[in-house]
């Protein structure tokens, strides 16, 4: 390969500026995103587990339409189109005067279709709870409400911990496909670079090894909440109590 | 006998021959190749890198196959590289490839010459080298008709789409800044993209080299909806790039380029993309007399 190596142009000015930008809008578009598909998605997820034939259909719908779209084509469609499809006011609102049009767009685009997924973990954590759980909290003289609030939801979660991680940590490498609709994100960043100073390797690399301290960071984090949150000895062990 | 004792015979009697008769071999022997024919030759097939939206230079067709002047120049050189190479069968791949991705994938070894609207700039001769020049253009505004927009300065408190990694992102931030003007700028990814943000009326301007900036109104569904505004704000020729420090391939390509200047062969070649362009019959652009310039410049004689 023919390519002359140039590892001081990341720190040179502006592009470390730039790259330090980028891991912020990573982070601003991710983390907002995250609000948006934990508590869409754990709405949808119980929904989905509810005895009401209409409302599962309407939570199934959701999830399968979210889920099995690409996200960069559902991108592609918040941003291009659905502007079009409202009233002409709206949609020029939307294109216009709504703040931060890309990033905003990102962040719902973003946050619905990883509310699909994450709907399907807290359906599939709540679904693994044995029925004699929720048989004794009927008998007990629960409603509904109380049995998910007191008896399902507090297990469910905690056995979901690992599964969201994971999820968690996607939302992260998924944010970098924002710059699709014109957020400079990390890789953004580092194509900007490149476009200026056409050493890509360099730039790209950076944008890897951010990416991988980032995802690192959550995983650390993440494994604290699990230990806390635990069960003594209601998954490991479970056959010998 | 093993392949290496095979080739210092074959080079021997090669060198005794050429000694002892006093003539060069008609065609380059296989160990001689370096470089760009060298891969050629061991993959068997060449790789051109091609733009999906640059219309008339490399752009996808309605048939799905990429096509423009550019192509056809490329392709000529893959006819000289098959000849070189004595391969009549040698196989042409197509890459698509971004204003992101050309230059690291030319320098990688994905596609060994890429054939699109790519601006010759002494920063990229830091990591890719050009053929002649085929092509000059420059800047310019494209904006829907009747906006009042005619230069730079009108857009000031409005909205700007720049496709990022080409030479007019530069150029117009630059001018932004230089100006002090209050342009907000949306980053998009290629010209489909950053026409269909002023179609949608995202942006109030799209700006790339004018020349794309017709082939852009061509495809429209209303070209009469939009008009190419302002002075040129940079000059940007545009070149065929292949890999840096190969000197046999760049002469191979540049040897086709000179002699399609010299016999006149390119002005039929630039008719028939340009005069008019494939995608309207309403736009025509004949060659300007800089391009016919460049032409005889670079027209060496053999």
């Amino acid at each position: 390969m023919q390519y002359n190596w140039n590892w001081g142009i990341l720190l040179q000015d502006p592009y470390l500026g730039w790259l330090i930008s980028g891991v912020g809008w990573t982070l601003a578009v991710a983390s907002a995103a995250w609000v948006i598909a934990f508590t869409l998605g754990s709405v949808v997820g119980v929904a989905r587990t509810l005895p009401n034939r209409w409302v599962r259909g309407i939570a199934t719908a959701y999830v399968e339409l979210f889920r099995n779209i690409p996200l960069l084509v559902q991108l592609f469609i918040w941003y291009f189109v659905v502007p079009e499809l409202l009233p002409d006011d709206w949609g020029r609102w939307v294109k216009r005067d709504l703040p931060l049009p890309e990033y905003t767009t990102a962040v719902v685009g973003l946050g619905v279709y990883t509310a699909s997924r994450v709907a399907e973990q807290v359906r599939s954590g709540i679904e693994s709870i044995s029925r004699g759980q929720s048989m004794a909290g009927y008998a007990s003289g629960l409603t509904s409400a109380q049995l998910y609030r007191y008896v399902l939801l507090p297990v469910a979660y905690r056995l979901i911990v690992p599964p969201l991680t994971s999820e968690f940590l996607t939302i992260f490498k998924n944010s970098s496909l924002a710059l699709t609709i014109g957020v400079l994100e990390l890789t953004a960043q580092s194509r900007q670079i490149t476009e200026y100073t056409f050493q890509g390797f360099e730039a790209f690399t950076a944008a890897t090894v951010m990416y991988v301290v980032i995802t690192l960071l959550v995983t650390a984090g993440m494994s604290l909440v699990e230990r806390r949150a635990r069960i003594p000895g209601f998954i490991a062990g479970g056959t010998d109590r | 006998m093993t392949r290496r004792t095979h080739w210092i015979r074959r080079g021997l009697l090669g060198a005794f021959a050429a000694a002892a008769f006093g003539l060069a071999p008609a065609s380059v022997p296989a160990q001689d190749l370096y470089g760009t024919l060298a891969k050629i030759d061991d993959a068997g097939e060449m790789v051109i890198g091609h733009r999906e939206t640059s219309i008339p230079f490399s752009w996808i067709g309605n048939d799905g196959e990429p096509q423009g002047y550019s192509i056809d120049l490329c392709l000529r050189i893959a006819d000289a590289v098959k000849e070189a190479l004595g391969k009549p069968d040698l196989g042409v791949r197509f890459v698509p490839v971004t204003p992101q991705t050309r230059i690291p994938l030319l320098a990688n070894g994905t596609i060994d010459i890429e054939c699109g609207s790519t601006t010759n700039k002494l920063s990229r001769q830091e990591q890719v080298a050009y053929l002649p020049v085929t092509f000059i253009t420059g800047t310019k505004l494209l904006v829907k008709t009747g906006s009042g927009v005619e230069t730079l300065d009108d857009l000031s408190g409005k909205r700007i789409a720049l496709a990022q990694g080409t030479t007019n992102e530069r150029v117009i931030k630059a001018a932004i800044e230089a100006g002090g003007l209050d342009v907000d700028v949306l980053n998009v990814k290629d010209h489909a993209e950053g026409f269909l943000s002023l179609e949608t009326d995202r942006v109030d301007a799209y700006s790339t080299d004018h020349i794309l900036l017709l082939g852009l109104i061509t495809r429209s569904r209303d070209p009469e909806n939009y008009e190419v505004v302002g002075d040129f704000l940079s000059y940007d020729p545009y070149a065929i790039m292949v890999r840096r420090d190969d000197s046999a391939f760049q002469l191979l390509g540049t040897r086709v380029l000179a002699d399609l200047f010299r016999s006149g062969e390119i002005r039929e070649i630039y008719a028939q993309w340009f005069e008019p362009f494939p995608t309207s019959d309403d736009v025509s652009e004949p060659p300007t007399e800089l391009l016919e310039a460049a032409w005889s410049l670079n027209a060496l004689p053999e």
